[in-house]
């Protein structure tokens, strides 16, 4: 007896026999818990989804979801699995209705048993008045709340969301977290997810698992992950062109002191206490601080540290993120 | 927690999985009016067009055949057509004669008097094999939509994922086979004596097992690819030596060596044989049941290669 769901060890795809998505990675999940894989376009998730949700098969290592293996009991994970794709896939020329309907046909559900539970589903994602309205007409956050209703449909112990808000608005982005804290909460689901967006993972995520290059680089809750970090983040300026790190150095609590062309940027334990005491230390020196602003770390500071690279790289506008998923699908097909 | 606790109502059976899979493209198909549209003029403009612009039986009427008023026997003489008693050879009884000749020259070659009758079963052939082509196609854009994908993550069987498209396929022939079929009958297609409403039966069931045959080797062909491109090229390489070298347009008989010998495997020619067999030639029962060996053969072999390549690519 364990209470992982979801266990990975080794996992390894390589397609073409040259281009390693992912790369020998281990990872689990915990019952009830929303674990989410963060990391760049093309850093290795979506391949990562779809080895657990058995579309691909892992090119090396295993895994298993509540201890059925993805290869060989794939279709005992299928049955206990719902996805949510990062894709529209919802057949637009069917109605709301029709899609979640094929979606239990697939599961094979019973036809009552499904007839009940699809209306129950679209009343959940606040469907219902449209749900005899063909997807076409449907907008972006209507579709993704459509996927959300198939996905359910055969109520899967374990939901996997590939980028559940990509290429939505905020206000909708803000919506759809509230629809998956309300799915988890009332469905008691396990909930996997990726998403390159910090703030969602900030937001829903009880572990973060950040991967770069098809490798995970560090696990833990977002708050382990923040304070990894070491502390707050000051950042100080100060009237006077001459160079104070060492004066800022000798202050208590200060861990770190990177100089960014005159503002001083500053790693410290308790950045509310420890701010007035640089102020001080420096006003003592004779130094004039004109500008001071505190920040508690967030995931971007986080991401910054273990991946080097600033999160503006990953934020993309949706067409280019596309070109690059369209790129990415040719070399898989080959 | 263990896998054990989880009992499931998920009961996927091949039958139920394999008819929502194909109820949904053939809905999907049916709501489209302009496809429809599309649907019903494409034959009938190539029936209208090419069946009755070649008149191949008007080569052979009197009308096309200038007959002089005297014909010129070698040897000086003369013969006049109507001067010699009791040889009736008058211009309207030697156009006749020349009428006849043609209507058997048509009989000869094509079975019937009329090139129409014998093309518009041709277009028949063809439109099934380019409808069952193009579908089973649409695999590849369930593949770059993430349907495919959706789809494969469910507990639905592999074999009703891939022969969906085989029935979508068939389906879509069948339906505009009796489209061309009513059509033709309209534009004046002459039925034979022994035509009954039975035999359309025929009709489906060779054009199902062709369309099986073909439609599994064009999914098995296209499971990989995620563009339509390559497998639209393709198509459009093989249509036409497809369509050329078989009897869809004209008999083999009189065909050269090597092309017989093409149009002899040539699965096309099976199905065009059976159907003019079914609807415009006289029943002949052991010519049918070769051609219905030769197309149920097709059909095995082709859909379980086809089957066995696609399960074995459907998950990558």
């Amino acid at each position: 007896m364990t209470d992982e769901v979801i266990r990975a060890e080794n996992l390894t795809k390589v397609f073409n026999k040259s281009l390693v998505a992912v790369d020998h990675i281990n990872f689990s999940v915990r019952e009830g818990e929303i674990f989410g894989f963060l990391g760049p376009n093309g850093a290795g998730k979506t391949t990562t989804i779809n080895m657990l949700i058995t579309v691909l098969k892992p090119t090396e290592g295993k895994a298993s979801v509540l201890d059925y293996d993805v290869v060989k009991q794939a279709n005992e994970v299928r049955k206990v699995i719902g996805v949510v794709p990062q894709e529209y896939t919802a057949d637009e020329d069917l109605t709301g209705y029709e899609n979640v309907m094929l979606c239990a046909d697939l599961y094979g559900i019973p036809r009552e048993i499904a007839k009940k539970r699809a209306l129950e589903l679209l009343e959940l994602v606040e469907l219902t008045e449209f749900k005899d309205k063909r997807v076409e007409t449907y907008s972006g956050g209507m579709r993704r709340r459509l996927e959300l209703a198939c996905g359910l449909i055969n109520r899967p112990k374990v939901l996997f969301l590939d980028e559940p808000t990509l290429g939505l608005d905020v206000q909708t982005r803000a919506a759809t977290w509230e629809y998956i804290r309300r799915l988890k909460k009332e469905y008691g689901m396990t909930l996997f997810m990726t998403t390159h967006y910090l703030e969602e993972a900030d937001a829903l995520c009880d572990r973060i698992a950040i991967i770069d290059h098809g490798k995970i680089i560090v696990t833990g809750t977002p708050s382990e992950l923040k304070d990894s970090l070491g502390g707050d983040i000051i950042t100080i300026a100060i009237k006077e062109n001459a160079d104070v790190t060492s004066v800022i150095k000798s202050v208590e609590n200060v861990k770190d002191v990177r100089n960014e062309n005159g503002a001083y940027r500053i790693k410290a334990e308790n950045g509310e206490v420890t701010a007035p005491l640089i102020i001080e230390a420096l006003r003592k020196s004779g130094y004039t601080v004109t500008r001071l602003s505190l920040t508690e770390p967030t995931l971007n500071e986080v991401y910054l540290e273990y991946t080097g690279r600033a999160i503006r790289d990953m934020e993309e506008s949706r067409e280019s993120f596309i070109a690059h998923r369209i790129t990415l699908r040719r070399a898989r097909g080959g | 927690m263990s896998g054990a606790t989880t009992a499931n109502e998920c009961r996927p059976s091949l039958a139920r999985g394999l008819w929502a899979l194909t109820y949904r493209e053939l809905k999907k198909w049916l709501k489209d009016p302009v496809m429809l549209v599309m649907f019903v003029l494409q034959p009938l403009i190539w029936m209208g067009l090419l069946g009755k612009s070649m008149n191949i039986g008007g080569l052979f009427s009197a009308n096309n055949i200038n007959l002089p008023q005297q014909i010129p026997i070698p040897g000086n003489v003369i013969l006049y057509p109507s001067g010699l008693q009791g040889v009736v050879l008058n211009g309207t009884m030697l156009a006749q004669m020349f009428a006849d000749m043609g209507s058997n020259i048509m009989q000869n070659t094509f079975g019937v008097t009329d090139y129409f009758s014998f093309m518009a079963i041709g277009m028949v052939s063809m439109i099934v094999m380019t409808t069952t082509m193009f579908s089973g196609m649409s695999i590849v854009w369930d593949r770059r939509l993430g349907f495919l994908d959706k789809v494969i993550s469910t507990p639905v069987s592999r074999v009703a994922i891939i022969f969906a498209k085989i029935l979508n396929a068939t389906f879509r022939a069948m339906l505009q086979a009796t489209v061309i079929l009513a059509l033709a009958y309209l534009l004046g297609l002459q039925l034979s004596g022994t035509f009954t409403l039975l035999n359309l039966l025929g009709v489906y069931a060779a054009i199902f097992l062709l369309g099986v045959g073909l439609s599994s080797i064009f999914i098995a062909f296209s499971i990989r690819s995620t563009r339509m491109e390559r497998p639209m090229q393709f198509i459009s390489l093989i249509t036409m030596p497809l369509m050329f070298a078989s009897n869809t347009f004209f008999p083999t008989r009189l065909m050269p060596d090597w092309m017989q010998a093409v149009a002899n495997v040539n699965p096309l020619t099976y199905l065009t044989d059976a159907i003019r067999r079914l609807t415009i030639l006289p029943m002949d029962a052991s010519a049918l049941i070769w051609d219905f060996t030769y197309l149920g053969l097709f059909a095995a072999v082709l859909a379980i290669i086809g089957i066995v390549l696609a399960w074995r690519y459907l998950t990558r």
